[in-house]
């Protein structure tokens, strides 16, 4: 099976998806003649003209906006942030308008989008190349928030968001465009080529919406992951040798919870690590779930490793970014509980 | 150099305020029949005038004049004038239920009728307009059952939206009338995304994007014209400008601009000023503007010049704010009025008949109500059911609503 990056993978998922459905449209700034930034959508204009891929002016409310009225004229627009950390003139638009018009219209009125937006840190992004920002849109009824690890899902995933029928957001972690990534940044970096979820399938496949992946089995501790957070737990169970069950969520709207439920009750315990920063985090739902559904089962709190409550700083990236070390200290807190 | 002292805060005022005489003498109006009508193709920048002049049909004597005259003929005229006085009387009685505690709320288009229902009759089946909720005209106009948009006010049984929708928040794709949205400006950018959508689809559809003068200075604003003017979208962009925002004057959102049509020169946008109480100017130039639009020579951006005479809302009391008469003296009149007195000048049409005709609309409206209420209103009769308000969040309803959904016991 042919190994492709995670830009490869996600590139192919819109090829295959435009070739299969004239409906889906792709723009986004310097998303046409130059391929983006990230260089995923690399050819896609000289594939399919540039009525399909096309560049657009820089305004993101503009981008998917446009992208909603396409989608109640009848088209599928794949639409790309160039970083998540300029969504925000957009979030009217998304929560507002995307996110409801299915609710208010009583489905006069749909909206089949996908949002793509690179995110997350380890880059030395700084603050506005490197937010997180997946919980103001979990926090919005009616839309989808996806966020996948490699290159595999990241296809399969992209697919069945761009085929699903309502606004989908698609975090696309930007660490680990080209390789995995468990925190170690003073050691080299491994290609997907040499990981086995590089392995994509050519064509048509999806990865269901709302369905969590184990990762790791494992019978001490529950890890409920996503992004790069996944190679970072997974990196933290190896070093402190605990047999942590490593759960990469994959969609954090819908959630998985009964993945989430069944570990936490075999386990006993369980770590939430995200990116973002801590206080009314994603993590904080996942938490209070857990606390909910395996409160008589749990022999130790719910730990959240996560970023701090400040902006993103530059030179302390590595003191602010959760790596295995932060991560390994609450797998061995929670143990020890 | 010298120094040049202290700065100074600007912030523009009305010419009027409550208890001061209504003053429109600021209000410069072209001469019906004054303005050219260009060909639709014509090169943008040959008329830049346009923007910042009024084009007029009817004359004080309620004779249409000029080249913007003779598009319509007595019968349509006639439904134009049936069309607005029955938007006249549905906001009257709709008003009034409000009053009456059957709905929570209601927005009026008084003075500004000639508007969507003259635009209506511009537009051809399949084209959407992406209205704010001052443009029920577009929905009457076209043939919209009253007691459907009734049903919708006092979120019935039989409310199309299901109880979910704030009254007045209408949607029907089927009758080319996108789902309106609380937040204003945002259907603004979304109109030029469907008309690039149909574009994109080689198709012949054109979409046709409402906004009113205070939302221009919202950012989708910018937006919509910027993406019209790159892509040469086929949108015809309306601006009302019906002098008021809610109790701000239009001139907080214009500030030095001389027009809000003159906001569209920027962006190389054709843009025309419009007489929006008069219904043969408004349909004469909503006209030009569509046909532009479906030959492929892109977006128009068209003021219409009108004046807010009702409320902005029920929940609103105007002459907080601006003189109780200011309506009366609006140089530019009022809409039904105008357009009866010329179908009288035309010989079609009578002081007689047109009492009849008001008797008859009232009748009409009255019976669609009592249909209405034979649903339900918002507070007593029938309603949706409580699960209604679990679905269409999502296509599909994922397991945490459905577990909501039980937990509320439906």
């Amino acid at each position: 099976m042919p190994r492709r990056t995670m830009i490869e993978a996600i590139r192919d998922a819109m090829d295959v998806s435009m070739e299969r459905d004239s409906k889906v449209v792709v723009f986004g700034e310097d998303v046409g003649f130059f391929g983006g930034v990230f260089r995923v959508t690399h050819g896609l204009q000289a594939k399919y003209g540039k009525s399909r891929c096309f560049d657009a002016p820089i305004n993101e409310s503009g981008i998917v906006g446009s992208a909603i009225g396409m989608a109640a004229y009848g088209l599928k627009p794949c639409v790309e942030i160039q970083f998540a950390d300029y969504m925000y003139p957009a979030y009217d638009q998304l929560t507002q308008e995307a996110a409801r018009l299915r609710y208010r219209s009583n489905g006069d009125f749909t909206c089949p989008i996908v949002v793509r937006m690179p995110t997350g840190g380890g880059i030395f992004g700084g603050q506005t190349h490197s937010q997180s920002p997946e919980a103001l849109f979990t926090h919005v009824s009616g839309l989808k928030t996806v966020v996948p690890s490699n290159p595999h899902d990241a296809k399969g995933l992209l697919i069945a968001a761009i085929e699903d029928p309502d606004p989908v957001i698609f975090l696309e972690p930007k660490r680990l465009y080209n390789g995995p990534f468990d925190g170690h940044h003073d050691r080299p970096v491994t290609p997907w080529s040499k990981h086995e979820l590089g392995e994509v399938a050519d064509g048509h496949y999806t990865v269901p919406l709302g369905k969590a992946a184990i990762r790791r089995a494992g019978s001490d501790v529950t890890v409920l992951a996503y992004g790069t957070m996944v190679y970072v737990a997974q990196a933290a169970a190896e070093e402190t040798g605990i047999d942590a069950e490593i759960i990469d969520l994959r969609t954090l709207l819908p959630l998985d919870l009964d993945t989430i439920v069944a570990s936490v009750k075999k386990t006993g315990r369980c770590v939430v690590v995200h990116e973002a920063t801590l206080t009314s985090g994603f993590g904080a739902e996942l938490s209070a779930l857990v606390q909910e559904n395996c409160f008589y089962h749990l022999e130790a709190p719910v730990a959240r490793v996560a970023g701090w409550d400040t902006p993103y700083p530059h030179a302390q990236e590595w003191e602010y970014f959760p790596g295995p070390a932060r991560v390994g200290r609450a797998l061995v807190e929670t143990m020890e509980a | 150099m010298a120094d040049a002292g202290m700065l100074r805060f600007h912030v523009p005022e009305p010419e009027v305020r409550p208890g001061g005489t209504p003053d429109f003498s600021n209000v410069t109006l072209a001469e019906a029949g004054s303005v050219p009508r260009p060909d639709i193709d014509v090169d943008p920048r040959t008329i830049r005038d346009m923007a910042f002049s009024i084009i007029r049909v009817l004359n004080r004597n309620g004779e249409a004049v000029g080249p913007w005259a003779g598009l319509l003929s007595s019968e349509e005229l006639l439904e134009g004038l049936r069309n607005m006085m029955t938007l006249r009387t549905f906001d009257a009685r709709m008003q009034m239920a409000q009053r009456q505690g059957k709905t929570s709320f209601y927005m009026q288009h008084l003075g500004e009728e000639a508007v969507s229902c003259a635009f209506r009759k511009a537009l051809k089946p399949g084209d959407m307009n992406f209205p704010t909720y001052r443009q029920a005209g577009l929905l009457i106009a076209d043939g919209y059952p009253m007691v459907t948009m009734m049903n919708q006010i006092y979120s019935n049984e039989a409310d199309p939206l299901k109880g979910r929708q704030l009254p007045i928040m209408y949607s029907s794709k089927e009758h080319g009338f996108f789902s309106i949205s609380g937040n204003l400006a945002t259907q603004y950018i979304q109109a030029v995304g469907w008309a690039m959508a149909s574009a994109i689809s080689n198709d012949s559809r054109i979409a046709a994007a409402w906004i009113g003068d205070g939302s221009t200075a919202e950012s989708d604003f910018h937006s919509a014209l910027v993406f019209a003017s790159t892509y040469k979208a086929p949108v015809v962009l309306n601006v009302v400008n019906n002098q008021w925002a809610i109790s701000t004057f239009q001139g907080i959102a214009r500030g030095g601009s001389g027009t809000f049509a003159a906001r569209g020169l920027g962006f190389g946008i054709p843009s025309l000023r419009v007489d929006g109480n008069d219904y043969l100017a408004v349909h004469a130039v909503a006209k030009w503007a569509a046909e532009r639009a479906r030959s492929n020579l892109g977006p128009t951006l068209v003021e219409y010049v009108t004046y807010r005479a009702g409320a902005h809302s029920s929940s609103d009391d105007p002459s907080a704010y601006r003189p109780k008469t200011e309506s009366d003296a609006w140089p530019l009149g009022d809409p039904v009025m105008r357009l009866k007195n010329h179908l009288i000048k035309l010989g079609v049409w009578s002081d007689e008949r047109h009492a009849q005709a008001e008797a008859e609309i009232l009748d009409t409206v009255i019976a669609a109500q009592k249909e209405a209420e034979s649903h339900g209103t918002l507070h007593a009769g029938g309603k949706p059911s409580t699960r209604e308000m679990f679905e269409g969040v999502f296509a599909e309803m994922p397991p945490h609503l459905r577990r909501q959904r039980q937990q509320a016991g439906v």
